[in-house]
């Protein structure tokens, strides 16, 4: 067994056990220790993650796929992870026994990891299920606050029928083909074998079971209860990294179906539109702050759909998918940086004026914004271009259109927060969490506006990487 | 050279963010001073600038890798039109900045965005690169979003909110032309010289119309053209004096300088297919912007309406010089040097009227046209100002106005004469409701509230006789300002 090939992985689960036994084991006031060692497996990951650069093959006999996408996405996924780290020994100061919410972090990670680097039907049913039950955990993990556990419950109620509905398709699929791994499967399909609409109706179903977590329409409904209610580094982490994986194995999935046999594209073209539509819609009447970046994040998959719908039609859509993905992974950690660091405050009315008493905050709030919504010279923009270039390319012109009719829509609602924030009236004194999450709203927005430097290099990093199976 | 006079400013905007405690004036200083260097550096261009006809198009070129894989590169250089175009910025942000604010909040802030949208709006007209002109366009909405949003009054916010998405629905669809536009030559390359001389959408009927749309809607909204104007009143009245008189002063032109620079000097053949309709487009915004400024009450409002109208006629000539490939060369040339003088002339004279508006605010927290009368008795001064600023707006001989109007008229006459003569309709209307406004205001009786009315101030004045000392010089010997910008549209049209 080649078991170098997954050794970031192996240091993810070594990081995750090793905070477990020490949260275990050390008293409450040195229970942040855990995050340290979190972060110790995080760079030990990176580093050989790093060894794998160039590699584009199957492992493990065809389950496990290298490939520059999988290494990206995972290297999105442990930094994204070790950012939301950042966050929490503040957010959980007086929880006495936060140690194990690194390992829960960790494992979630790796679900996510493994969703991105899935080779085979089955493996990909494993990593959604570690990804969802640690994501469930880390939804409701205060216990005692009404809003978190209802949104763990919806989110696990959501995840339920989701999983079902993936794992039935799955089996459709199976029963048709006969086979699992995804080199038979597009073999198969090259070749116009196996094409029935019963089929369509199997990726139909798995696309639905990923899309849950994507937080694409139809499996979107958890997304605004958990960025409402779920602590806010569990809200930064899920509402981010699941979706970074979710990509990749969608974007895997699609791939397997040539774009000149079954409307799979036309499918996918249609959910975009209707994630984008719907997130944009919903966070306009919203008055809750983290609600609204939570339909705002049911949008953005909506964006990020469209890369995935012109896969095989433009040479750029993965390059576009991987740059709109690491593009709006830095624009929302950044503003959820920004709603720890003020102890979680929500209520819309709460930001007016904030400009006044925290003005790098709010800085830093607009700057995320406005990198979501797209403006330059912001990351965001980067992102939305490759997107709206490779969508244009692809022949999907229509979907640009719309997408850029949602973004105008979508600035209202930005953009009365920005408002709120240098326009409103000052209320009363506003409580900071502390200086880790301070550090964390710096990193955010600076990443946002300097991520213009190293554009380069990330577009023709990301232009080399190639998507198994080809 | 370029680059440093886009970099000043955005410096500048920099150190004013992050100083500590300083006084209003102490941060006046810096907003005046760094755009007075900026200014002298595009002097010193201009200076250097070859009018002579065998002179390269664009000049002062200066190129900087950035984005190789997506063919983006750091690329500035001028011709004769936005070199004046940047000039006239210039001066305008140098008054606006010297111009006393209206409340004294803030003042760091305040000179800090204005010095940004300097470097903003310098740039846009400045560099060759489509992405990066696309992300000026943007930027610069970002900061008129905040000032109009912070320091205007009324529902500032409202206002704000509605220019700010207006404005960007317009630069998404240019962003999505552009794209169609660049991805139609390989390799892909933003160089606007690149796609000039290519000319990539000739003989592409369907997809050249579309990308043209996408540009047209996008500057139109931009420009305002009638009937995707209806950001711009509100944007006007709540906004601040001078953060109106950059609005309309250096903002609105960027509609129209971008309809020349890009669908009309790379897509010429689709442009010349579909002039007409935009000649209409133009026509229409002439009538309607001075029917409905006839009507309004409130002075800024009116003078609003009138950018509408005048951005109008800009649009008018810009459609005449491109309605054919061939023929009528010296018409189309004068159509397009008034249109271009004529968004110098509107710069210089509605960034005077609107300071002169916001003025009339700072001493009495109204713009109704009723609520004043007399004034030439209690201040001359302003009387004066308003009265030279007015005519030129209205486009009496003799100043600024005057020479673009006959340019494009000629010019627009001999291409599209039913057009033309519709047109002149508006200059009609025009002339009767800035001399109704001016018998309103500065003449009849003085009414008791007014009776304390300031003159302007010795540094208000200073302001506004430089602009309109200019707005004369052009109108009496426009010569200059002629051979500079004639040197670019012989270029166009020629070439």
């Amino acid at each position: 067994m080649p078991i170098g090939d997954l050794a970031p992985e192996i240091a993810i689960i070594v990081a995750a056990v090793l905070s477990l036994l020490f949260a275990a084991l050390a008293p409450r006031n040195l229970q942040a220790g855990s995050a340290i060692i979190a972060l110790v497996g995080i760079a030990v990951a990176l580093v050989l993650l790093m060894v794998q650069l160039g590699e584009t093959r199957f492992t493990f006999t065809g389950t496990w796929a290298m490939d520059g996408a999988s290494l990206w996405a995972r290297v999105m996924i442990l930094l994204a992870t070790g950012f939301c780290i950042m966050l929490s020994p503040d957010w959980f100061r007086s929880d006495p026994r936060h140690g194990e919410y690194y390992a829960i972090l960790m494992l979630a990670a790796l679900g996510a990891m493994t969703m991105a680097g899935a080779g085979d039907l089955l493996q990909l049913v494993i990593s959604v299920l570690l990804s969802s039950v640690t994501g469930y955990t880390l939804a409701a993990w205060h216990r005692d606050w009404a809003l978190s556990v209802e949104a763990g419950m919806k989110y696990f109620l959501m995840g339920a029928l989701a999983n079902a509905l993936l794992i039935t398709g799955i089996v459709l699929i199976l029963g048709l083909l006969g086979t699992s791994g995804y080199q038979d499967i597009a073999l198969a399909l090259k070749l116009g074998k196996g094409l029935s609409p019963l089929l369509f109706v199997g990726l139909a179903m798995t696309i639905t079971g990923v899309a849950f977590k994507l937080g694409a329409v139809p499996s979107h409904a958890w997304l605004p209860d958990v960025a409402e209610g779920a602590p806010v580094p569990s809200a930064a982490f899920l509402t981010v990294v699941p979706k970074i994986g979710a990509a990749i194995a969608l974007a895997r999935v699609v791939q397997l179906v040539p774009p000149e046999f079954m409307n799979l594209r036309e499918l996918i073209a249609v959910i975009a539109v209707a994630t984008m539509t719907l997130g944009n819609l919903a966070a306009l009447k919203q008055d809750d702050l983290r609600r609204l970046i939570g339909w705002s994040s049911v949008a953005q998959a909506g964006y990020l759909l469209m890369a995935i719908t012109v896969l095989g039609l433009s040479p750029d859509a993965l390059t576009a998918l991987l740059a709109f993905v690491a593009s709006y992974a830095i624009g929302n950690l950044a503003a959820f940086s920004v709603v720890a660091h003020l102890r979680g405050r929500t209520a819309l009315s709460d930001y007016d004026g904030l400009a006044v008493s925290q003005p790098v905050a709010a800085a830093a709030l607009v700057i995320a914004f406005l990198s979501l919504v797209g403006i330059p010279p912001t990351v965001g923009f980067f992102g939305k271009l490759t997107l709206f270039i490779t969508t244009v390319d692809g022949g999907f012109l229509w979907l640009a259109v719309v997408a850029a009719a949602n973004t105008v829509a979508s600035l209202y609602f930005y953009a009365r927060v920005m408002g709120r924030l240098y326009f409103g009236k000052p209320t009363g004194d506003v409580a900071v969490l502390g200086r880790l999450t301070s550090i964390a709203v710096w990193v955010g927005a600076v990443a946002v506006l300097l991520s213009v430097i190293p554009v380069e290099t990330a577009l023709s990093a990301f232009e080399m990487s190639r998507l198994l199976p080809l | 050279m370029l680059t440093l006079a886009i970099l000043i400013p955005l410096v500048g905007a920099l150190v004013l963010a992050v100083m500590p405690k300083i006084t209003q004036d102490t941060a006046r200083v810096i907003a005046v001073g760094t755009s007075a260097v900026s200014f002298l550096l595009l002097l010193i261009v201009w200076a250097r600038f070859d009018t002579s006809a065998g002179a390269p198009a664009f000049q002062s070129l200066a190129e900087i890798e950035w984005i190789p894989s997506l063919g983006v590169a750091w690329r500035v250089g001028v011709d004769g039109m936005s070199l004046a175009l940047s000039l006239m910025s210039g001066v305008l942000f140098i008054a606006c900045t010297a111009w006393p604010m209206e409340s004294s909040e803030r003042p760091r802030a305040y000179y800090a965005w204005f010095l940004f949208l300097e470097a903003v709006s310098l740039g846009l007209f400045l560099v060759l690169d489509l992405l990066i002109f696309y992300v000026f366009f943007d930027l610069s909405l970002v900061g008129m979003f905040f000032l109009i949003g912070r320091w205007g009054h009324g529902d500032s916010q409202r206002a704000a909110l509605k220019f700010f998405i207006f404005t960007l629905a317009g630069s998404l669809a240019i962003l999505l032309a552009i794209i169609g536009l660049v991805l139609s030559v390989d390799p892909v390359t933003f160089d606007m010289r690149t796609m000039i001389d290519l000319q990539p959408l000739a003989g592409m009927d369907l997809r050249g119309g579309l990308i043209l749309l996408g540009f047209i809607v996008g500057f139109a909204i931009k420009a305002p053209l009638f009937p995707v104007h209806t950001w711009l009143p509100p944007a006007h009245v709540m906004a601040p004096g001078p953060a109106s008189a950059i609005l309309a002063g250096v903002l609105l032109k960027m509609g129209t300088y971008g309809l020349v620079r890009i669908p009309f000097q790379m897509m010429r053949e689709t442009f010349a297919d579909y002039a007409l309709p935009l000649a209409i487009i133009a026509l229409a915004s002439i009538l309607w912007g001075a029917v409905v400024a006839l009507a309004q009450t409130d002075m800024k409002r009116r003078i609003a309406y009138t950018s509408i109208n005048h951005m109008g006629y800009t649009v008018m000539g810009i459609a005449a010089a491109g309605a054919l490939l061939n023929g009528s060369e010296g018409a189309r040339e004068m159509a397009m040097t008034g249109a271009v003088v004529e968004m110098i002339a509107h710069g210089l004279i509605t960034g005077a009227l609107f300071l002169i508006a916001g003025g009339f605010w700072t001493r009495s927290k109204t713009y109704e046209l009723d609520a004043f009368g007399g004034l030439a008795n209690v201040a001359p001064r302003m009387t004066v100002a308003a009265v030279i600023a007015a005519f030129a707006s209205l486009g009496l001989p003799g100043l600024a106005g005057f020479v673009a109007e006959v340019q494009i008229f000629v010019g627009t006459f001999a291409v599209f004469p039913w057009i033309a003569a519709i047109g002149l309709l508006g200059i009609l209307i025009t002339a009767a409701l800035f001399l109704r406004l001016l018998q309103q205001v500065f003449f009849g009786d003085l009414p008791k509230a007014r009776e304390g009315f300031p003159d302007v101030s010795l540094r208000e004045g200073t302001v506004l006789a430089a602009l309109l000392a200019l707005v004369i010089l052009i109108g009496v010997y426009p010569r200059w300002l002629l051979d500079l910008i004639g040197s670019a549209s012989s270029a166009m049209i020629g070439g």
